[in-house]
Order: C-alpha cells, then structure tokens, then sequence
C-alpha cells in the first residue's frame, strides 16, 4: 500500500477508538466517513489488498441477517472485513475495511442504491442479490430504477464475478442472464406458498411481455415459482434449494438444503420463511467461495441473530421479542411468524425518520389484518403513533383493545404491565424506533451495546 | 343505501397504499347504514358509464401504469361520460396525471391520459417528495385542510380557468411553482396527495361518498353525520407539523 493509504487509515482508525471512547454510535461509519471523505479510492485500494477478494450482499429485505450468517459460515476460516452494525454505504464499508488489520475476506452488505459504485470499486469475486420489493419510496424511488441500477452494477463486474441470485424473484433472476458463473437459489415448498399474491406483491407482470405472472407458489411477496402464460418466462431451475420446510412460529425453522455438493439438513434458531430465503442466500454465497457444507451446516446452526432484526431481551422475569419491521413485504412475513401463536399484547412502533421512510403510507400495504383478529391488546408507538392506530383501526382492531401511546418508553413499559411474569412481549419496531427502544434498554442494562457484537 | 364504487386497475395501481383510501370510505359509509360495493376494473375488462356511483384510481410505477394506460384511453370516453352524468371521482398520483390530457416525457414523446381534468403533465428533472399541507374550499364558506405525502417527478400544470383541488401551504403542489395542488371538476377530484390520503383527512371521505349518494339519489348532496374522528385529528396534526417543517424541500 501506499503511504497515504497508510497514514489515513491510522488516523481514521484512531477516529474510531476515540468516538467509541466517547460513546458516540459505535463509530461505525465516523472513520470511514472520514476517509470517505479524505480520498474514495482508498476503499479500492484496501478492497484489493484483501487476499481473498470480497463478497457484497444486496436486498431490500435480509441483507444484514445474510450478511450475518455468512460471516457465521466464513468466518471460521477466515479473518473478514465485515460491516456488522449494517452500515452499508460506501463510508460504513470503509470504516470495516480500515478497522480489520489482517482481514483475508470482505464481506459487505450494500444498500441497494451503493451498489453499483460499490460493485465498480471492490470487483467483488461474488455478489449475491436477494430481492426487490417496494421500499421506502420517497427514499430510493421506484422498484424500476433501484432494479436499473442493479443492472448497471452487474455490467460493470468483471467475467470471473459469481452472481448469486434468488431465481424466486423474477426480476432478480433475470439480472443473471447474461452472466458466465451464476448460483441459483430459491425456495422449493408449496406446502409453504400463500393462497394468493399479497396486496403488497410487486414484480408480478412478465419482465418480458408485461402478461401477469402465474405462480406454481408463491411464497413471500412476489417471491416464488412463477411462469408466464403467455411468453412462457418461468423461473430458472434452482442450484440450492431450501426444500421440506418446517416453519415452528417465533421459536425455529428447520429445512433441507440442497446443493450441487450434496443435501444436508439444517436447524435454524431464527423464525419465519423469510430466514429461510436468507439462510439459503447465505449459504449459496459461501458455497460459491468454497465453503464445505459442514461449514455451512455449522454456521447457520451456530448463527442467533443480526443487530436489532429479531432479538430476545429479558427482563424482569418477562421476555422483550423484537423483530424489526421497515417495509411491506418484511412486515408481512414477520406478522406470518405470529399467525399461528398471536401474541396476547403487541406493541407495534413507527418512526417516520430518514431511515425510517418519511412517507408512512407503507402500513396500509401491511396485511395486519389476521393478526388483529386475534390480538388481545395493541399498543401503537412512535412518532407516527396515531397514524398507526389509525391504520390498526380501519383494520379491524375494536377501540377497547388499541392503546396509543407515541412515547416509545412508556409503551414498552405499558406493554410489559400488560403480560404475564415470564412470557414475551412482541415488539415490532420501524428503524430508529429499534434503535431507540435498545437504547433504553441499554441504558437498563439489558442488551449490550450493538458495537460489541450480537448476544450469544 | 348500496354505494357502487369502480376501483380501476387495482393490481397495478396500488403504489401508495390506496386500499387504505378504500378502506376509510367503506368503513366510514358502514358507519352510516351504507354498504360499499367495490368493484374492481381491470384490462380487457368493459366499462359501463352508468355503473358506478363513484370511481377510485390510484398511483403505480412507471412500468405498471405504462402497462394499463392504453386500456384506460380505451375506457376514456366511458369514463368522461359518468363524470357527467354526476359520478364522484378520486384519483390519485399516477390516476391523477392518467386523467388529464396527457403526460409528456422529457424525450418529447406523449402518453395520452383520459381528458377528464383540464390539465396536463410535464416529466420534471427532480421528484418533488415530502409533506404537504393544503388549504381547500370544495363547497362555498366551508374551509377545509389536508394534509397528505407526496412523491412525484411530472410538473401537472393547469389550464387557464381550471380549478385547483387546494391552495399549497407547505410542500410543492402540482409543479412546484403555481402555489396550487390538485384539480377539481365537478364531483371529480385529483390529487398528488398520498399517505394514504383519506384516514387523517376524513372530511374528504365524506365529502365524496355524499357526492356518491348524491349522484346515487339524484338529490343534492347532503352532509353526513359527524364521527369521532379524535385519532384522525391527531394523526392530522402530526402530518401537518411535518409538512410545516420538512414540507416542499428539495
């Protein structure tokens, strides 16, 4: 490296023991910021030093959870680079890059909107994409153009890049056409399939002639075994598989991944088919750079869970079960781990901060319906607190069993009045409601702060 | 009373939650003692004029209402003649721009839209996203506000003697500029206004299906009795300091 190379990265490196000295955020993107900032061709110059190159992950749903379990599989063998705390712009991937000396492997997830400079400046030797859905519109815009700008970043890789693609999402799948080293991954179980198209579904017209999709089954979103009926575009046979599929509520999954190396049976400690989709993900990126299928066995059934996505935090004899919540098609599937045990109070937070989406009209697109029906009470938080109830009420919740309480403290603490001494509250939080809600209980001493690692 | 609402392409039309406004309406007629029917229409599907009481079109991606549009012309003169013959009219965003006259690409190139509201649109540079807050005044002395989301790149710019659906107070309007948001044209609103648009505005929700009973009757529209609307005031409230602080900037 280079001598300047050398010097930023000693002084962003010192930037971010100082801002963890002080408690500020972690520092998990103040260095990068800064060298980020100082000189962008750093990141490419520290990317290229890694000796085994870098893997990028990208989704609108799951990436950090993906990002996760991989780390869990690869990193046995190997010292990552690896943005843990989800920061996944360009200056959160350099302040990972810059903290891990010796680091062999990077590992990165990417917000969808970074991805292709993040594709065109780390030459990634895999980049594994998961999903499109609608997202936070007033921030990254229309389906269409974050999927336009997928279909730069894989342009722009070089020959040798594996493409690892969810063959369940059309759109995604079809990013993979033109590539020479391609892993399919996708969900094999229509004992598992929805009845019909969520309201929230999103690419479910022919990427090729517009006619509406048929799907064989769908599974989350407009994620599934889809064929055209007119130009008979279908989805592309699967490399992996997650197939024979036992879904057990908010507690585990089970399923049989299957592989060109071989099957192997995996226990997950992680709910809902959406972890299904990102264990699999997760194990097609490692597989593709040589994972064994212990290692992935080992990893995924060793792997708890990513920052904040679904976390158990007793407390007080009770159990606080938080499950991030930040788009429909995300919001659907952690509301599905719930159908068949509907929690007896729910607190249910929404924030409207950048990170959050300022635009709140997503709830409506949230079929909260099947578990209203079933809800004892619901308490509505956040900053859009009576947006949300209102939302809750139009969808069926009877005024007697809605609480609306916008202060995130006091509803947590109103929801844990309401259960029983040892069983679980549900908490379903937007973004920075998350982040507030673990800050205090943070500062209860309850969960440690998320710069120290997940809770083992 | 049985209210007959045509929901036009609801499959893909659908960007901005707008079952939620789908949603209000029916809640809110039940309230009332009436039942909502809604119809979906569809592509291919046949449009009679004489069908709905009130029409519902909402917002989709470029790629989904490219998809729909020649069938909505196609339905166009359909549609033109309920709007006269008395039918009440909500459209949103995307519905809203596929009303006028047309919108006009930045290549040049012109998609034909329904003429129902004397407008047209212009593909901008910039999208104009975030809060807004308007002041309206559908019928004479009875000031009303609304406070919705928008998220549009098309500048929708009025013709000469068109009515607005409101006065901008925070955020951006139909392009930014005019100081006006939306269109009116009789029983016949359009709006850029999302959020969904209705469960925190309900005096809209009212409006509407009063016009829709109105046009059902054949009589003049008649207020509808008052709900408790405490929570939708609220909710109101904290989407309209939100346009007052972070509407209309760029």
């Amino acid at each position: 490296m280079g001598l300047r190379v050398g010097i930023e990265t000693i002084a962003a490196r010192a930037v971010g023991s100082i801002s963890r000295a002080a408690g500020r955020g972690g520092g998990t993107t103040l260095p990068g910021k800064l060298l980020w900032k100082v000189d962008p061709g750093t990141v490419d110059a520290l990317a290229a030093r890694l000796p085994l190159g870098v893997a990028l992950v990208s989704a609108t749903n799951g990436k950090t959870t993906t990002a996760a379990m991989a780390a869990r599989i690869l990193g046995e063998e190997h010292k990552l680079a690896w943005n843990r705390a989800g920061a996944n712009l360009l200056s959160g991937i350099a302040s990972a890059l810059v903290s891990e000396r010796g680091a062999e492997l990077g590992l990165f997830e990417v917000d969808e909107g970074a991805l292709p400079e993040a594709a065109a400046r780390m030459r990634p030797r895999v980049l594994a994409l998961s999903n499109l859905f609608r997202d936070q519109l007033d921030r990254y815009g229309e389906l269409e153009l974050v999927a336009e700008r997928w279909r730069e970043a894989v342009a722009s890789l070089p020959v040798e890049t594996t493409l690892v693609v969810n063959a369940d999402d059309p759109v995604v799948a079809g990013l993979a056409d033109e590539r020479a080293r391609v892993l399919r991954f996708g969900v094999d179980d229509p004992r598992h399939a929805r009845t019909a198209l969520q309201h929230a579904a999103d690419s479910k017209y022919c990427i090729r002639c517009g006619t509406p999709y048929e799907y064989a089954a769908a599974y989350v979103g407009h994620l599934g075994d889809y064929r055209c009926p007119a130009c008979e575009h279908a989805r592309p046979p699967l490399d992996v598989a997650a197939r024979r599929i036992e879904l057990r509520g908010l507690i585990a999954s089970r399923f049989r991944l299957e592989t060109p190396a071989g099957a192997v049976e995996i226990e997950l400690a992680l709910p809902g088919l959406y972890n299904v989709y990102n264990a699999t993900a997760a194990a097609s990126l490692s597989i593709s750079l040589g994972a064994s299928l212990s290692e992935v066995r080992a990893g995924l059934e060793a792997f708890s869970a990513a920052f904040g996505r679904f976390e158990r935090i007793p407390t007080g004899g009770k159990t606080v079960v938080m499950l991030l919540v930040k788009n429909p098609a995300g919001a659907n599937e952690v509301l599905r781990t719930l159908e068949t045990g509907v929690p007896p109070v729910l607190v249910i937070a929404l924030n409207d901060a950048i990170a959050d989406g300022q635009d709140v009209s997503w709830i409506w697109d949230v079929d909260f319906e099947p578990v209203l029906e079933h809800a004892g009470q619901v308490v509505a938080t956040g900053e859009r607190a009576a947006e949300l109830g209102l939302r809750l009420a139009y969808g069926g919740l009877s005024e007697d069993r809605l609480e609306v309480e916008p202060s995130l403290e006091r509803a947590l603490d109103r929801g844990l009045e309401l259960i029983d001494a040892g069983t679980e509250l549900v908490v379903l939080p937007t973004y920075t409601a998350m982040l507030a809600l673990r800050e205090i209980l943070t500062a209860r001493g309850l969960v440690r702060p998320y710069w120290e690692g997940e809770r083992r | 009373m049985r209210i007959s609402v045509g929901h036009l392409y609801p499959g893909y039309l659908n960007i901005y939650a707008d079952r939620g406004n789908i949603a209000v309406l029916a809640r809110r007629a039940a309230l009332r003692g009436h039942g909502l029917d809604v119809r979906p229409v569809g592509v291919g599907d046949p449009f009679d004029s004489n069908a709905y009481h009130l029409l519902y079109i909402g917002g989709g991606q470029d790629r989904e209402q490219a998809l729909i549009a020649p069938d909505l012309v196609d339905k166009g003169e359909a549609i033109r003649s309920a709007h006269s013959a008395g039918v009440a009219v909500l459209a949103v965003c995307g519905g809203y721009q596929l009303l006028g006259r047309g919108y006009r690409g930045r290549d040049g190139s012109f998609m034909g839209g329904v003429g129902l509201f004397p407008l047209e649109t212009v593909a901008g540079t910039t999208r104009m996203i975030g809060d807004v807050l308007l002041e309206c005044e559908l019928d004479p002395g009875e000031p009303h506000r609304l406070a919705g989301f928008e998220n549009h790149a098309g500048r929708t710019l009025l013709d000469r003697g068109a009515t607005p659906l409101g006065r901008v107070v925070h955020g951006f309007g139909n392009d930014g500029e005019s100081g006006f948001e939306g269109c009116r044209s009789g029983r016949a609103l359009g709006t850029y206004l999302h959020g969904p648009l209705l469960p925190r505005n309900p005096w809209l929700a009212d409006w509407l299906l009063a016009q829709a009973l109105a046009h059902a009757t054949g009589e003049e529209a008649q207020p509808l009795e008052p709900l408790d609307d405490e929570l939708a005031a609220e909710a109101f409230r904290v989407s309209a300091e939100r346009a007052r602080k972070r509407g209309g900037q760029r």
